[in-house]
């Protein structure tokens, strides 16, 4: 029961759910919302699974004095603002919490990732080296996309155009290619989780 | 400009260098804002799911609508919390098996309809020699299926298989490139705004202590 009921409920939910799809009927809405609205309820309480790990890995660190629990002071103490004062201000805008959202959490995330102008650049010089063929088109297609808004004297225009046709017509091609097999792809993936074929989502006993 | 919004906007201030700290070494600083943004969004995001998922998806059809039948998800999600012991963690797995057929249920239809049959369709241009773009429609048609046949290994890639697989290389090379190119200018944006930030930083604090 304990492995074989769970392959039955998700064979049954999801070919309810995927042929519901294809029944333009009330019934047929009222579950799909409120399937997903089961999703929500379910992910909702596996989030505080999540939050519960992060708040025992700190805590463990800070008790065993491990090195650098001093940062894990800080990030319980990030935690038990937010979490303490969400409820206690709301999270209107101007509250504290909505301030720590727009002056914590914003400049350390957009820094963080425009840190990676920094790292990509180096890492394209290794990745990049024109070698083979095929990393010379990649190189050249870069470069000019990385170039089109650059002032470039008399070759600007030309430059500008060349970009907008690469995006336009076979950068184009190529991520339809991609988004065609990923799509296909999870097709084929969510088919073998309904057939009971992946079954890693149920873990090991 | 009121002073909270200077203090605001120093601490803003202080986090972004933190973080910029990290380009010379791991340091300090970095350690602190990174743990900091650790806690923040882990309690920010457990809120918001709270306010915008927990109160209008369970709290207020039960209480207020009677809706009672919202309660079996929220004891399907208090079924996660099973993992916790090792004793008991298998009954987590059947949350997590309506989580999941609900989830691929949904899929199936959505993944096919917006991704597969859309871009099939967008595909599917013109083909004409009457003017450039008839040309470009050809060639994007034949880009995305050598694109395909790239990915498709069930045939050995040989003679007129291997030539189109040849040729789905290089287009994706170019998608690649670009792809590449756009993220970089992306992260270049987001340091300009990042700078800019500072630069604004600087206009209020003087405004502030000198009104210029």
């Amino acid at each position: 029961m304990r492995r074989q009921l769970p392959i039955i409920i998700v064979f049954v939910s999801g070919a309810f759910m995927a042929i519901q799809y294809f029944i333009p009927h009330d019934a047929g809405v009222f579950f799909y919302e409120y399937g997903l609205d089961w999703i929500i309820v379910i992910g909702i309480f596996a989030m505080l699974l999540g939050i519960w790990s992060l708040f025992k890995v700190q805590l463990d660190k800070v008790v065993k004095r491990s090195p650098g629990w001093g940062y894990s002071v800080v990030a319980l103490g990030g935690l038990f603002f937010m979490l303490i004062g969400g409820p206690l201000w709301g999270i209107e805008e101007g509250t504290p919490f909505m301030q720590v959202f727009w002056y914590i959490y914003t400049p350390i995330q957009a820094t963080m990732f425009s840190l990676l102008a920094f790292y990509i650049a180096s890492a394209a010089y290794r990745a990049f080296r024109a070698r083979t063929v095929l990393a010379t088109i990649l190189l050249l297609t870069a470069m000019v996309i990385m170039l089109r808004l650059i002032p470039l004297g008399p070759i600007s225009g030309s430059n500008q155009k060349l970009a907008t046709w690469i995006l336009m017509v076979p950068s184009m091609a190529a991520n339809r290619a991609i988004l065609i097999g990923i799509g296909l792809g999870i097709v084929a993936t969510c088919l073998k989780i309904i057939l009971g074929i992946e079954r890693a989502y149920m873990g090991h006993d | 400009m009121d002073l909270g919004t200077i203090i605001w906007n120093t601490v803003a201030l202080f986090l972004t260098l933190c973080i910029f700290s990290f380009l010379y070494k791991d340091n300090p600083f970095y350690k602190f804002a990174e743990h900091l943004v650790v806690g923040v969004s882990a309690g920010y995001f457990a809120i918001i799911l709270y306010f915008n998922g927990f109160i209008p998806k369970v709290w207020e059809p039960v209480t207020q609508k009677g809706e009672w039948w919202y309660l079996l998800p929220t004891i399907l999600g208090m079924m996660t919390w099973a993992r916790f012991s090792k004793k008991w963690s298998w009954i987590s797995r059947f949350a997590i098996a309506f989580y999941m057929g609900i989830a691929v249920g949904v899929a199936i239809p959505l993944e096919m309809q917006q991704r597969v049959i859309k871009q099939l369709h967008a595909t599917m241009l013109p083909v004409h020699f009457t003017n450039i773009q008839g040309v470009w429609n050809l060639l994007i048609m034949l880009g995305v299926l050598c694109g395909l046949i790239y990915f498709f290994f069930s045939m050995g890639h040989k003679g007129v298989v291997g030539g189109a697989a040849r040729l789905g290389i290089w287009i994706l090379m170019i998608g690649f490139g670009a792809g590449f190119g756009l993220t970089v200018m992306g992260r270049i944006s987001l340091l300009a705004d990042r700078i800019t930030e500072i630069h604004n930083w600087y206009l209020m604090v003087t405004k502030a202590l000198w009104g210029f």
